[in-house]
């Protein structure tokens, strides 16, 4: 292995949103937050039929202190360079071919050891939640690397409302499965529909989030819309995108990578330098939006976020859980 | 037959034409581009122009004989040459780019990683190939020159199970070429077959 310098993660606790990106962007931010002072987080959601990616409405954001401070990654970058495999295999199909999914109306099944189970529609989801602006970096499981501005919160928050009972041990997720939406659902290159897990505390911890929006605007289809899972301490496939379940569980629930190629994706799916993929190094990461002749970086254990996430896995060992 | 310099020009510049469209996409020049992921892209079109200039090579021989246009097979040493060029510069980019010149890494990489210790291989096998297609060698060598360069179906079948190593999930690009592969040695085995039984009957 090679030696990977472990940078200390920085949590500023006030940035400035002009330290974190570029004038243009900053301004048209500014454009969006006024805009946003008529749209309010509800209003941007409600149920306009056959809503789409073209649609993607501006959003009332506060600060996070969990956001890093380095630049993120430009919007185009984040919107065009996308694994969603409902979608298709290449980077650039959930792009062209995300706009078949309606995300309006849209409902969320809530299951499981839950003392409030049932469907709720995504304002309900939202409703009670202050968006919050959360930058954070993103390690693919491939790596590469973005920082891209979520706008989400709490998942912890919303699943208190649900009220988990003392049997639920793990949270599963799932994806829409719609062959007429998703013209990759064709092809079984993963088991339909994709799905997602984490136990209770990774999912309580105050870093994971659901996300509904980034740059200041709702989710684009290719990036999950209308919301998805983001856990940046774990490898991108984690963050699960378009979900219409969540269930709370006994047992561990299966998950679809894993499930597809067990000896090289585990559970937990930590970003970790140390252990390697069986058929690629993890010890760096290539940051997208770099060009051509910036050398990959180092990665750094739980992508960065080890002092909020490291106790989550004290005496387990990492290399077997994977 | 067609002139042979005209055509040996005109396949050449067409031979080209890849490395030239990479080369303004590496800058985004003429509106060409690489994508959010630059280095990545340009890896793997190098690698898909270097494997299909060797199954191109390989197809020589067979298109030459079935069709009894053995001009063909002037165009052969040139096509090799392009393929080892594309792989050439695919190791380069990888090195370079990728690696950034890291030999740790590198060696590590080539040591770990089956798909890269097939890749290396292939490369090391073609590079003695490509020393000695000149003329000059083919003299040289005489009878042993045709065995050295047997080796082309050995680097071949590495390609593509180097290429069939690194994808993720989906083995279907790689398995054309597999299937494309497999027709032009099936025809050589089959050639070979076919003619030591004309042999073993003439001797009877
Ligand atoms: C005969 C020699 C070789 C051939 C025909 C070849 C061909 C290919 C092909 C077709 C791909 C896949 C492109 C795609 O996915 O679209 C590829 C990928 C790759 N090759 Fe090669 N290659 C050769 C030698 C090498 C060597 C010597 C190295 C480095 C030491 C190398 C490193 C790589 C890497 C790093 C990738 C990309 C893997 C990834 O993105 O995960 N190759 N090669």
């Amino acid at each position: 292995m090679p030696s990977v310098k472990i940078m200390k993660n920085r949590i500023t606790k006030t940035i400035h949103a002009s330290e974190i990106t570029d004038e243009s962007v900053y301004l048209k931010r500014r454009h969006f937050l006024q805009l946003a002072g008529i749209a309010t987080a509800g209003a941007a959601f409600a149920a306009i039929p056959g809503r789409s990616q073209a649609d993607v409405k501006p959003l009332k954001t506060i600060p996070s202190k969990y956001s890093t401070s380095q630049a993120p990654n430009s919007y185009k970058d984040i919107t065009t360079y996308n694994n969603y495999y409902e979608f298709g295999l290449d980077k650039d199909d959930p792009a062209r071919y995300a706009k078949s999914l309606i995300t309006a109306p849209w409902s969320v099944k809530i299951s499981g050891e839950c003392d409030k189970p049932g469907d709720y529609n995504l304002e309900d989801i939202l409703k009670p939640h202050p968006l919050e602006e959360r930058i954070y970096r993103l390690r693919c499981v491939e790596a590469w690397s973005m920082v891209i501005p979520w706008v989400g919160f709490s998942l912890g928050d919303l699943i208190k409302r649900f009220q988990p009972n003392s049997k639920a041990k793990y949270v599963s997720f799932t994806t829409l499965n719609d062959p007429v939406q998703m013209p990759g659902v064709g092809r079984k290159v993963l088991t339909w529909p994709y799905h997602e897990g984490l136990t209770i505390a990774e999912a309580m911890n105050p870093l994971a989030i659901i996300a509904v929006g980034l740059y200041g605007k709702t989710l684009p289809n290719q990036n999950g819309a209308p919301l998805r899972l983001v856990v940046p301490w774990k490898y991108g496939f984690k963050s699960i995108k378009s979900i219409v379940e969540i269930s709370f569980t006994r047992n561990r629930p299966e998950t679809s990578w894993a499930l597809s190629a067990p000896q090289e994706y585990g559970f937990y799916a930590n970003v970790n330098p140390q252990v390697d993929h069986p058929r690629w190094s993890q010890a760096r990461e290539r940051l997208i939006g770099n060009g051509l002749f910036v050398a990959k970086q180092p990665t750094l254990v739980f992508n960065g976020y080890a002092d909020q996430v490291a106790h989550l896995y004290s005496g387990l060992n990492l290399r077997k859980n994977f | 037959m067609p002139n042979i310099r005209l055509l040996k020009a005109l396949v050449f510049a067409v031979c080209l034409v890849p490395f030239v469209l990479l080369g303004l996409a590496a800058f985004n020049l003429a509106g060409q581009s690489l994508g959010a992921n630059p280095i990545e892209e340009l890896l793997h079109q190098l690698g898909l122009w270097g494997l299909r200039f060797l199954l191109l090579t390989l197809a020589i021989t067979p298109l030459g004989q079935l069709s009894g246009k053995t001009w063909l097979l002037k165009l052969r040493r040139m096509l090799g040459l392009f393929s080892f060029f594309y792989i050439l510069l695919h190791f380069l980019s990888y090195a370079i780019l990728d690696q950034g010149l890291s030999y740790t890494a590198i060696i590590e990489d080539i040591i770990e990683r089956p798909y890269i210790t097939l890749g290396m291989t292939a490369l090391l096998m073609l590079i003695p190939l490509a020393i000695t297609s000149t003329n000059g060698w083919m003299r040289r060598l005489g009878r042993r020159w045709k065995k050295l360069h047997r080796l082309v179906y050995v680097i071949a079948i590495l390609g593509v199970w180097h290429f069939f190593w690194q994808v993720k999930l989906d083995t279907r690009e790689p398995l054309i070429y597999a299937g494309i592969l497999s027709v032009l040695l099936g025809y050589r085995l089959w050639l070979k077959f076919s003619k030591s039984r004309q042999i073993t009957a003439k001797s009877q």
